[in-house]
């Protein structure tokens, strides 16, 4: 196992590099002189160029590569110029506000996708299939930005029940928290939650029907030891294939909630600083999250090989 | 004879819903098993022995599948007739089942030790040390060697015939009163197929199990049985003490079957002779005998008049309308075509 | 075990009757109609493609003219089906017009994805080696990303507009083809056909077009269906972002933005256009789900 950990972790560093340079080629497709972009029109020409300087725009494009990863590397990501803080900094501010809100949103997903999917299939062509399947239908392809502003709609608005944007202090007590949490959690959830029934429920079919399970029944054990200690497990790996993919699209999806409800995650700092022209910030972001989904794909392996022990790593490429 | 039978089948019908219709898999059943008799069911696949061996168990799926008529009367009590949870205490204590294919009938995230235990603790009130040791015990019994560290092993490291050898194990562990083996060694390879007859056998000289043995094998029901019921189509075409059939079948589909089998005298250039053409549809109702398209001794009566089970010999029964006690059939050359 | 090779082939004739129906159906099109929620998927797709093509004729209004006298009209007053918006443009009008761009982007921008993705694809799983190495470890790095934030910074950089959003979700798009169609080519490779032709001395080109492209139509057409869906999204998130389209074009999203800001006095602005990007991605997903059923059931997308 802790051979297994060490050579994917191995394996994850040339991905991350690769993230990194994609990430240094996008920001310098920017036209035009970056510096003078970031300041603005009514920036001076001194200004420009000053900035010029202490970003070493005027560089050779692979010197500038090269002190960016170094940077990197010693976890210097740059001093902001809007916020005029070092970026690490304001990314620590706002990580822990966007993993509160993705792991409440990956919770309910979970609390409620996975049931669905397990009673789904377990009442195979029953109403309550049909809706569950109908339901999650309408979730895979919801736009989460819309059903945002319905909820504000609906809950703030009209019924007043939650505040529509903010995030809770932990200071006013647990309620105040939980309510400003509730909306965008369950905006974030809709996607994964709908994904993680169908996956669920179509993986299950796949193992109600095998000899094991007949065989576990055959041993007299109740329905629900069969579904749940037998079926189950074996109906994880395929959610756990999606989970990886669906924790990307929630760092993207957070993004979008965020907006929507203010909530002072990496989310809302993209965006802030995209319309402050901080093209650092921006670059520095997307970046850390990058690497994180990069991180969040190795834990997804590591579960894969835990609760799958007949997996064979030494064939599987680099998916 | 009477109320010394362990189970008594009587008019068992499972009926499978396809679409709109109803395929009849087993279409009346009738049989009695004594204790400590071993009964074989042969015939081809699809011709409803596999459904017969789960529906003893209920386990039949539903929706689509359905025990629609008859009785299934295991120590005097119509276990048809028993709530799911009594059932529950019947499967894998007093009736045990073992599969076709060990590779996926051991569920592949758990252990071997696992799967064992979790058999024994169903039934038995046993403290997990106890329970610990019955497994090592069950394991040595079905001649796994090093049982203590192979129960700590997932299946995946196991032999298909090591895999079997679980299987009963699982199977035997309540010490059950009948256990039914569904072509237990067809998924394996000839030699491993002979070491777990061995096995059978071995086994049930040291307990107390009457043995229901699904195959499509007459060889193996020569070896192990006592008594056998050949299937055709969900239906029953003959039956009656092993003896007995092996030295006088009179069915033309159970003449089909022996012409079929590999024996130990088979010239390997020797094509095997093989039943020609397909069972009928099961889903419409036969008037006469289902047999009848590919018998060659057909007439028209075989397609009108259903033929009745009949005791030709002693408790040797035959559904034939050309076999009964003043008529017999003879058995031509063996050349169907 | 020789009884059962002849068994086996007896009990084929009794075990497909699940499948009949689908069997029977002639073509992909029957197959399609067949399936109940393929055929709604398919029904809402051709409305979408309809009122895109027709939009001059079915809207009532110019999508773009303004009237500052008329802001913020209720659902059917005064000729406007819908209401105006706060520059008193018509909503029914605007949302028919929005499903131009929808549409425009969301099958340009898989169609970018996709030519460039199988290009790669196709180089890096039928030649290999360092080249497929290269090609699949840069692949893995746009992974990394999710998919709208690539999308995100792609816009900052390249800035507002039509074309850009294309290529934006289109660039975003690249991996997903590539991983699909390598996948597909690594698969066929192994069939020994591709061995026989090769050893015939066939061309790579040939090879390439003859053999492995027509195996990955079907893989292809599903997984674009599909990406069509996400790049509508997609589109609309980055238009309801102030990233997308540029104002006043009517898009989908830029009028959820704005309906967002007017959330309180004209609900309803925020509640069709969502309503229209929710519609026309569900359609399109029946039709992506029908199509794989429809194509080969087994199909791992």
């Amino acid at each position: 196992m802790g051979k297994f950990i060490l050579s994917r972790f191995l394996n994850m560093i040339p991905t991350l590099l690769i993230v990194a340079v994609i990430v240094f080629l996008i920001t310098r497709m920017i036209p035009g002189d970056p510096a003078a972009v970031m300041l603005g029109p009514q920036a001076s020409v001194d200004d420009v160029e000053a900035l010029t300087e202490q970003l070493g725009l005027n560089e050779p494009l692979v010197k500038q590569f090269t002190t960016y990863v170094g940077d990197i590397l010693k976890g210097d990501f740059g001093t902001s110029i809007t916020y005029n803080r070092p970026i690490v900094d304001i990314i620590m501010d706002r990580f822990p506000n966007t993993v509160i809100l993705a792991a409440s949103a990956l919770l309910i997903a979970f609390l409620v996708g996975v049931p669905a999917g397990i009673i789904s299939a377990s009442r195979h062509n029953s109403l309550i299939d049909y809706f569950v399947m109908l339901v999650s239908l309408v979730g895979v392809s919801m736009p989460v930005f819309w059903l945002g502003v319905m909820l504000v709609l609906y809950f703030s608005v009209n019924l007043g029940w939650f505040p529509a944007t903010g995030m809770g202090s932990m200071n006013d007590g647990i309620v105040p928290f939980l309510k400003h949490l509730i909306l965008p959690s369950i905006t974030l959830a809709t996607i994964p939650m709908a994904e993680f029934a169908r996956i669920t429920r179509s993986s299950m079919l796949e193992v109600v029907s095998q000899d094991y399970i007949k065989s576990a029944r055959a041993k007299g054990l109740s329905e629900w030891i069969v579904i749940v200690k037998h079926a189950f497990k074996n109906a994880l790996t395929p959610l756990l294939t999606v989970l990886g993919l669906q924790v990307s699209m929630m760092l993207g999806g957070a993004v979008l909630t965020e907006t929507i409800f203010s909530w002072p995650g990496m989310g809302l700092l993209i965006i802030d600083a995209i319309e402050k022209r901080d093209f650092i910030v921006v670059q520095s972001t997307v970046l850390f999250i990058a690497f994180i989904f990069v991180v969040v794909n190795l834990i997804v392996d590591i579960l894969y090989k835990i609760v799958n022990p007949r997996v064979d790593y030494s064939s599987k490429g680099g998916s | 004879m009477g109320d010394e039978h362990l189970l008594e089948v009587n008019n068992l019908k499972v009926h499978f819903r396809s679409g709109k219709k109803t395929v009849r898999a087993v279409d009346g059943i009738s049989f009695k098993l004594g204790k400590k008799e071993n009964l074989g069911i042969v015939g081809e696949s699809g011709s409803g022995k596999s459904v017969t061996a789960t529906a003893l168990m209920r386990l039949i799926p539903s929706p689509p599948g359905k025990i629609a008529d008859g009785e299934i009367i295991f120590e005097g009590e119509n276990i048809l007739k028993y709530s799911n949870r009594k059932m529950r205490d019947i499967r894998g204590n007093e009736i045990s089942m073992i599969f076709q294919d060990p590779t996926t009938s051991l569920n592949p995230v758990y252990t071997v030790g696992n799967q064992l235990l979790e058999a024994i603790q169903t039934h038995q009130q046993l403290s997990k040390k106890d329970a610990q040791e019955k497994a090592v015990e069950m394991l040595e019994l079905v001649g796994i060697p090093e049982a203590r560290r192979r129960l700590k092993m997932y299946p995946h490291e196991f032999s298909g015939g090591m895999r079997q050898r679980v299987m009963i194990a699982i199977a035997l562990s309540c010490n059950p009163k009948l256990l039914i083996a569904d072509e237990p060694t067809t998924a394996l390879d000839v030699t491993v197929q002979a070491q777990i007859l061995e096995l059978m056998k071995k086994l049930q000289d040291e307990i107390d199990t009457s043995i229901i043995m699904i195959t499509h094998d007459l060889g193996v029901v020569w070896e192990l049985c006592d008594n056998v019921l050949v299937m055709y189509a969900g239906h029953m075409v003959e039956s009656g003490p092993v003896q007995s059939l092996h030295s006088n079948p009179l069915h033309p589909y159970t003449w089909g079957l022996l012409d079929s089998q590999i024996t130990s005298e088979t010239e390997s250039d020797e094509l095997l002779r093989t039943v020609p053409g397909a069972p009928p549809n099961l889903m419409t109702e036969l008037p006469g005998c289902p047999f009848a398209d590919r018998c060659v001794y057909a007439q028209d009566i075989c397609r009108e008049k259903k033929p009745e089970m009949l005791e030709v010999e002693e408790n040797h029964f035959v559904a034939c309308h050309f076999q009964t006690e003043d008529s017999r059939l003879e058995r031509r050359g063996g050349d169907h075509s | 075990m020789t009884t059962m090779d002849t068994t086996e082939s007896m009990n084929n004739k009794n075990n497909n009757n699940n499948e009949d129906d689908m069997e029977k159906a002639p073509n992909l099109f029957m197959r399609l109609l067949r399936n109940r929620l393929a055929a709604i998927g398919l029904f809402v797709v051709a409305l979408m493609v309809i009122t895109a093509i027709f939009a001059p004729w079915i809207a009532t209004h110019p999508p773009y003219e303004m009237d500052v006298t008329k802001t913020l009209l209720g659902i059917g007053s005064e000729g406007h089906l819908l209401g105006t918006d706060n520059y008193g443009r018509d909503i029914y009008s605007r949302l028919i017009y929005g499903s131009r761009v929808s549409l425009i982007v969301g099958v340009s921008a898989v169609l970018f994805g996709a030519i460039i993705g199988t290009i790669l694809g196709l180089v890096s799983g039928y030649f290999g080696g360092t080249l497929d190495s290269v090609i699949m470890r840069f692949m893995d790095g746009l992974f990394a990303f999710p998919f709208i934030l690539l999308a995100i910074t792609l816009m900052t950089v390249l800035g507002q507009g039509l074309f850009n959003v294309i290529l934006a979700v289109g660039i975003a798009n690249i991996p997903g083809f590539a991983r699909v169609i390598r996948g597909q080519v690594l698969s066929v490779k192994e069939e020994e056909f591709i061995e026989v032709t090769r050893s015939l001395g066939a061309r790579h080109g040939r090879i390439i077009f003859q053999h492995i492209l027509p195996n990955s139509i079907a893989p292809l057409i599903v997984y674009g269906t599909m990406s069509v869906a996400g790049a509508i999204i997609s589109e609309a998130a980055l238009s309801f972002l102030g990233l997308g389209v540029q104002p006043p074009t009517a898009s989908w999203g830029s009028m959820l933005k704005e309906g967002k800001d007017f959330l309180v006095l004209n609900p309803h602005v925020a509640t069709v256009s969502g309503l229209a990007i929710l519609i026309s991605v569900l359609g399109i997903n029946l039709l992506g789900d029908g199509l794989r059923d429809a194509l080969d059931p087994k199909m791992k997308l």
